[in-house]
Order: structure tokens, then sequence, then C-alpha cells
């Protein structure tokens, strides 16, 4: 049985790495005694497959995570196992049962959804991101590398002087991250929280 | 004067005359008002909370600071008697694998009266950070300052942790000597294995706990809680002087350590009649039921393991290990109670891997039945069990087996030393050929890497013991490329050995500088080529531990200048400064060669010797004299050598009849 679940990332667990992540939820589903399929070889994993990494310090109110189980367990059983023993800051939103053969999730992520929320208001935040979205094209440099932030920003708004909604690409080499767009805006990320609202997915 | 107070007065005293002096005098006074009033104002917690949301996105592994783990507890401040911080004064990845701390924490937290919160020592970039935004050291579960807890209770698990000790002291805006606290400063408490000889220590902690702290720590805070409320509260030496009436509690304010003009340890003496002399370890009669509930780490640790504790103390008397001799007597858990306890670890934590505690599984009496239960019921649950310290027999690699642990990590043996002469000075008897069949057993079942420890510069070792370890493992390799070919590999770990207080080697001097890195050159030469890994340490780092664990009083002081001028992590190689030290030594005026390459008389009084294992100092000459005639003394589950720990522990022991303890009956 494959399992896609969703989930929030918040509290304390938005500096959890990804692998750490990882490890934090072969231990829920440990707990939560499901019937875990595992890999094969001398030291077998648990099968389960996390979407996205999120950036350290962001939380998520939409990560995606797969689950393979041994046998085909009810839903309702699955959720009422897995809420009691769910760590601090992390959250199931919903539990669906998806076709064993499907392509991973990783090649059916489209777009993120992302909420910046600043910790200190900018009063010209409205005209900032007009600016930004004014622009036909917005070369920046991440590691080395030049690329166009611009085509990756689907859509930004700003909702007073404090919040922030974009909605940013994710496609394979063409993914727009969201601290970048704060920079792009005059914004230190640092001086933001930055959530992720949702993966956009192509079977969706 | 205490040491502790002529400590205090030194470090401001400055040689100066006349009229200069009352400008001075005066401005001192004013400097210290200010220290006093002025002292970073108390941040809130909330305060706390909103500069970490800045500055943790800003350091490495923010996770380590955060708190808000499963399984944490997280009471009411306001409404709970006592408040009490577990401090682990090196990082967290390495602090959330001791176990003392978190059972402590376990049954502190089950009371109602009493909650236990956590710190760490922040790395250092996070400390930069600290320092900088005036952040004191703070608790992970309700981010209060350190001051503000009523009583601190650190983990001394080693020596090379003290100067990080007195650096969380300090980034709590705690006074680091125990002279210089007062009313409104928490009570400062320490255990651990290092506190057997805590007296390098003795200035900056108001009472250690010697031995086990699970009844002893109940006792502390109830003690705590009545001074509080009774009449003529605030007056900390009466608390102090309340405490050292607790078995296992050691005040060292309420002593005085006097010495011979050479330098030896003369005496220690009461500074109160009633202070108790010596001060007896404190034991659990029958170990408490394990803790299961551990908190469950969001970011990589250590180990990444419950670890649950199958027996207490060790009767092998291997001469060397510290442990063995301080744990005494051995007890047990049965096989239900462990099986129950990783039954509740798993439901309450999901960890992969359980570890199976001990210092030697072997000798466990249940360990076949054990492993077997375990085997029948978690056959299914892909769960990594391991069962570490294993004795050098093929019954330890059915033991194994039977777990059906990774291979990945290879198997480890450890003979300690690599000649029979040299392992019956040690007391490890192990015949050679037992171990190359062992090692046969281990190749042809699955796993490709043999670890093999040894120790050098053991008592009267020569350079023919230690080209025999080379040996060994050579033959070791070879045994495995009969049964596996190429693929086989051992990894040779090689300590060197520190010569601890309370053990029959006590006496001995420990290898120079030079003998050591001769030994090692001689084992990097010859423990190259393919299949073979060499792992040493640095001979420096271990001289910091061998100065500090037969240290007495005086080095407190060496602690401190260290600690000044900039030590802390010393157990980390990259952040261990020899020269810090060596410095501090000569600041100090003491010779720390006094320490580390004397051999002591037989007659010489220790410096430790009021901390009372209860294995008495006559057991301990008789069996280095043993050790010098290459006497083995077998283990003392076959024939009890009336250690001390029976005369000392009898009630007890009538108490608590039956197979739990390995001692034999009373009476
Ligand atoms: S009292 Fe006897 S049996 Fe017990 S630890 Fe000492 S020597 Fe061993």
């Amino acid at each position: 049985m494959r399992l896609r679940i969703i989930f929030s990332k918040t509290d304390a667990m938005r500096y959890t790495s990804h692998l750490d992540l990882q490890r934090t939820w072969e231990r829920t589903l440990r707990r939560a005694r499901l019937p875990l399929a595992y890999s094969q070889g001398f030291n077998p994993h648990p099968k389960i497959n996390l979407g996205a990494a999120l950036p350290l310090g962001f939380t998520s109110q939409g990560e995606i995570i797969e689950v393979w189980l041994e046998e085909q367990v009810p839903l309702g059983e699955i959720e009422a196992s897995l809420t009691p023993v769910l760590p601090p800051g992390l959250n199931v939103h919903d539990i669906r049962e998806s076709e064993i053969r499907s392509p991973k999730i990783q090649t059916l992520i489209q777009s993120t959804q992302y909420s910046a929320k600043l910790l200190e208001p900018i009063p010209d935040l409205e005209a900032r991101v007009g600016d930004l979205l004014s622009q036909s094209s917005l070369v920046r440099e991440r590691r080395g590398k030049e690329y166009d932030l611009r085509p990756l920003i689907l859509a930004l708004s700003n909702e007073g002087e404090r919040h922030l909604h974009m909605h940013l690409s994710a496609l394979p080499g063409a993914t727009g991250r969201p601290d970048e767009v704060l920079l792009a805006l005059g914004i230190d990320p640092h001086d933001a929280h930055i959530q992720r609202s949702k993966i956009i997915l192509k079977d969706e | 004067m205490t040491p502790a107070g002529r400590y205090a007065k030194a470090r401001f005293l400055i040689p100066v005359s006349g009229l200069l002096a009352f400008f001075i005098a005066t401005e001192m006074l004013q400097f210290i008002v200010q220290i006093w009033y002025n002292r970073p104002a108390m941040l809130t917690p909330q305060q706390i909370q909103a500069k970490l949301e800045r500055v943790l996105p800003t350091v490495q592994k923010p996770g380590r600071y955060t708190g808000g783990e499963l399984n944490q507890v997280v009471k009411d401040w306001d409404t709970v008697k006592t408040r009490i911080a577990l401090v682990f004064p090196d990082i967290y990845d390495l602090g959330m694998s001791n176990l003392g701390l978190a059972i402590l924490y376990d049954l502190l937290n089950q009371r109602d009266d009493v909650l236990a919160e956590r710190a760490y020592a922040p790395w250092t970039d996070m400390e930069a950070v600290m320092r900088r935004d005036d952040i004191p050291l703070y608790s992970l579960e309700t981010k209060h300052p350190l001051a503000d807890f009523d009583v601190i209770g650190i983990s001394l698990p080693y020596e090379t942790i003290y100067t990080s000790t007195l650096n969380v002291l300090d980034l709590s805006g705690i006074p680091l000597f125990s002279a210089e606290r007062g009313p409104g400063h928490p009570l400062v408490i320490a255990g651990g294995h290092s506190t057997f000889n805590p007296e390098p220590m003795h200035a900056f902690i108001d009472a250690f706990v010697i031995g086990e702290g699970e009844g002893a720590i109940q006792e502390i805070v109830d003690t705590f809680q009545t001074f509080k409320r009774g009449a003529g509260s605030g007056e900390r030496g009466a608390l102090l002087r309340e405490l050292s009436m607790i078995w296992g509690v050691y005040v060292p304010s309420l002593y005085e350590a006097k010495y011979h003009e050479d330098g030896t340890f003369a005496s220690i003496e009461k500074l109160v009649d009633d202070a108790p002399l010596p001060i007896d370890k404190r034991i659990e009669p029958k170990l408490p039921p394990p803790t299961t509930r551990f908190i469950v780490p969001y970011v990589d640790t250590v180990h990444n393991r419950a670890p649950i504790e199958i027996m207490r103390g060790c009767t092998r008397g291997c001469r060397f290990c510290h442990a063995g001799m301080v744990t005494r007597p051995v007890r047990e858990r049965s096989v239900d109670e462990v099986i129950q306890a990783i039954e509740e670890t798993i439901r309450h934590t999901g960890f992969e891997e359980i570890g199976l505690l001990s210092l030697s599984s072997s000798d466990y009496t249940h360990a076949v039945e054990l492993v077997e239960a375990v085997q029948e019921k978690y056959r299914d649950e892909h769960l990594s069990i391991s069962l570490p310290s294993l004795r050098i027999e093929s019954v330890s690699v059915d033991l194994m087996d039977a777990l059906k642990g990774g291979r990945k990590g290879g198997f480890t043996l450890a003979p300690e030393a690599a000649t029979e002469r040299m392992r019956q000075i040690i007391n490890k008897p192990v015949s050679t050929e037992l171990l190359l069949e062992t090692a046969r057993e281990i190749y042809s079942r699955g796993w490709t890497t043999i670890k093999l420890y040894f120790m050098i510069g053991h008592p009267s070792e020569t350079i023919e013991d230690v080209q025999a370890i080379a040996d060994l493992c050579k033959a070791v390799l070879k045994e495995g490329r009969k049964v596996i070919g190429g693929r086989a590999k051992v990894n040779a770990g090689v300590s060197t050995f520190v010569p601890k207080p309370h053990t029959p080697f006590q006496w001995v001097a420990c290898d120079s500088i030079e003998q050591i890195k001769a030994k090692q050159a001689l084992l990097k030469e010859a423990l190259r080529g393919r299949g073979l890994k060499l792992n040493w340490n640095d001979p420096r780092e271990t001289q910091l531990e061998a100065w500090l664990s037969r240290g007495d009083r005086r080095l407190a002081e060496v602690v401190y200048q260290a600690w000044r001028n900039g030590a802390k992590f010393d157990a980390w190689g990259e952040h261990f400064n020899y020269k810090t030290w060596l410095e501090a030594f000569e600041v100090v005026g003491l010779d720390p060669e006094f320490y580390t390459h004397r051999q002591r008389p037989l007659d010489e009084i220790f410096p430790w010797e009021h901390l009372s294992t209860t294995v008495r100092k006559k057991f301990l000459t008789q069996d280095y004299l043993w050790s010098l005639e290459g006497r083995i003394r077998i283990d003392c589950r076959e024939q009890c050598f009336a250690c001390g720990i029976l005369p000392t522990f009898a009630d007890i022991r009538s108490e608590h009849p039956g197979e739990g303890w390995k001692c034999p009956e009373a009476g």
C-alpha cells in the first residue's frame, strides 16, 4: 500500500534538516507500529520518500511524504495510530492512498506557494513588489552561477506592510527560492518568517 | 581561609600603597558594586525567545538550541516548588546521549513539586552570538536563564569537560567560585564518574554526588525544600551542611586539604565537626525501573539509540578499569524487566536502535536467554539491538549473530594488551589462541571488519609488548584472509592508558609523551597496508586527562587559569590547547609531571581517599602487588575477595537478598 501524507512542519521542527526529518518520520512511523515496508539488503531502511527539501528555518503547511506499507490498512486506522504519536511541530493534514505504480512525487512537483511574514513592517512594501513585477528579467547570482529569477516568479503579492505571498516555479533546474525573492526586494531573509503553504503537483 | 576564598582574593589583589591604594580600592569597590547591581539584567524567557528567533538561522545546527523535542517535559514555572536545570557541559549532540542525565530528568519530572529542564554548552559559533547579543545560557524547555533555577545539576563524566563547565557557569552569569555565590544564586551540584575524585573542581561546585544519583537527587531536593521553607532560610552555609548529611553527598567547602613540604598530600581536615569523613559513595540497593521515555532529538546526535542498562557494576577486576572498581557491586535487571523496557522504549521513542548497556555484557547472567527473547519478539520489527562489551569467545559471536545487528560497523573485541605477560599484569587473561579462534568465527559469519581495542602505556610495558600489538592485528587479519580473502579488515584502536584513582594502578607513573610517541610511531610503521587501519590519541590530550584524574585541590586554580586563557571543549581535539594548560600550571606554580610521571610510594595518602568507593585501599594495594607478580585475580563471582563492598553495605545486602546482587549473601 502506498500513502501520500500532507503535513505541516512548524515550531522547533523548522530547524530539522531534510535528513533529520526523514529520521523523525521513521521514528514516528515506528511508534505508530504501522506495517512499514523495508528496503532489501544488510541494513534495511523503511521505504519512505520525503518530497521537496525545505530550507532550514522555514516552516510549512504543505509538506508531502510518501510511505509504503507491507499490507493494506484502512486510512482511518492509519490516521488513528499516527495522530497520537506525532512529535511536536509535525501535524498531519491529509492521508491518501496513491497508485502503487505512479511516479515519485519529486517528478510531479510543478510549483510551490510561500508566504513570508516580516519581523518589521516595510512601509513601501507594495511599491517594491510592483517594481519587481514590472521587471522583465532579474538576473541574480547564487553559488557562483548567474540565473534569471523573474520567470520563476509565477505570482507575488503583498498584504499590508508585513506579509508577502508568492507562487514560485519548482521544476527541475527551474526552482525559485523565496529567500532570493526577499533579497531581490531588498529584505534580509533573516528578518522574515518564511512558510511554505503548498506544493502543487502535476496530478492534482 | 578555604582555598576557594584564597583564589577569589588573589584575583583582585594588586600590590599598591598609600593614596593610590585608596583610589584603587574605591574603584574596586565601585567595580564590585557594579557587578552586583549591573549584572546583565536578567532576561525573561520571552525576551530570550525573541533574540533566538533572529540568531538561530545564523548558526550551525540550530536544532541544538530550540528544545521542543518529543518527550520533553514542560511544567508550569510559577506553581512548581523547585526548579532544576540539568546541564551537560558539552554540546547537545553529545549530551543527549548521556544516560545519567536522562534518568534524572525522568525521575525529577515524575515529582509534582519539581521541574527539571535541560541545558548544554553552545558550540563556539553560538557562544559568540550569545556573548555578542547578551543572551545568557537558557534552558531548552522554557528558555529561562540558568541563573533563575534553584538548582543546577551538572554531569561530569570525564575530566576533559572541566573547563567547559566553567564556561557554562560563566555564560549563565553564575559566579564560578562556590565561595562567591550568595543566597540569590542557584545551588550548583555535580555528579558523574569523574566525581570519584572531584578535587580539581572542588572550588566551583557546591556539592558533589559520589556514586549513583537516583536516590541522592531526591534527598537533595527534599532537603533543599525544607531548608527553603524552614526558619533561618537564606543561609547558604547551613544548607550545604545539611546536604552533607545525605549519604553520597560531598560538600568540599566543609573540609580543608593539607600538604607536605614536598607537595604530596598530607590529610583532609574537617572544618565543621559533623561533616562526614570518609564520604561513602551512594549505591542503589536494587536498580530502579529503567527510563524508557527518552527525549527524541530532531537533529543528528552522537548515538542515535535508546540505552537500556541491563546490569551495573563488573566483577572482572581489570586493573586499569576505573568503572569496574567504582561501580561495584554487580546488580542485574531481570530479563522480563529488560524486555518490558525495550517494548516501552519503542512505543515512546521509535528509536531504530536499542543499546543494552553494561560494562561486560557477556557476564550478564541471562545473556543468552535475553538475546533469545529479543529475537523471538522483534524478529520482524527491523529493530537493531546492540550488546556492547562482549567477551572474547565464540559465544559472543553467537549472541551477536542472533541479534541480527547490522554488520557494517564491524565486530568489536577488546583484548587491551597483546602479550600474555601484559594481560596478566592488567588482569585481563585471554589467550591469543582463543582470540584468533573467535576472529575466525566472526569472519565466517559475515563480518568483514574486526575492531581490536588495545591500550599502550600499561605499567612495565616494553617495546616488545607494543610490537606484539601490531603482530596480533596482522595475525587476526591473516585469519580473516583465510576465511573471506581480501575483504577482511582489521581496525586497531590504540588508546593510551591513564592511571585512575581508586584502581590498583593508582600508584603508577604514566609514560612520558616521548615514550608514547615512540610506541605510536612503531605501530604506525607496522600497521600499514591493505586491510589494516590504526586509530590513536594525541598523547598531549592524554596528559590532560592524566593530570586531572589524579589531581588534588590545587589543580582547581590550574583549571581556572586554563579556562581564563581560553581553554574549553578540551575533549575536542581541534580545541584542545596544550600550551594553555602548561602556562596555567606555570602561573599557579605547580609541576604537571608531579601528577603524572611520579611513581607514588605504597604508603602515600591520596587526595581522593576521603571519597570512598568502599573498595578498601588494602585490597587495591594487594591487587597492585599481585600485578607486579603477574598474578591473576579471577572473576569475583566465582570467589569473593572481600574487596570491601560487603562489609560496608552488609545491611543493604541482607535487606536485598537473592540473585539481584552478585556478591555473596550477607552473614
Ligand atoms: S564483595 Fe566480593 S563479590 Fe562483591 S564485588 Fe567485592 S570481591 Fe566481588
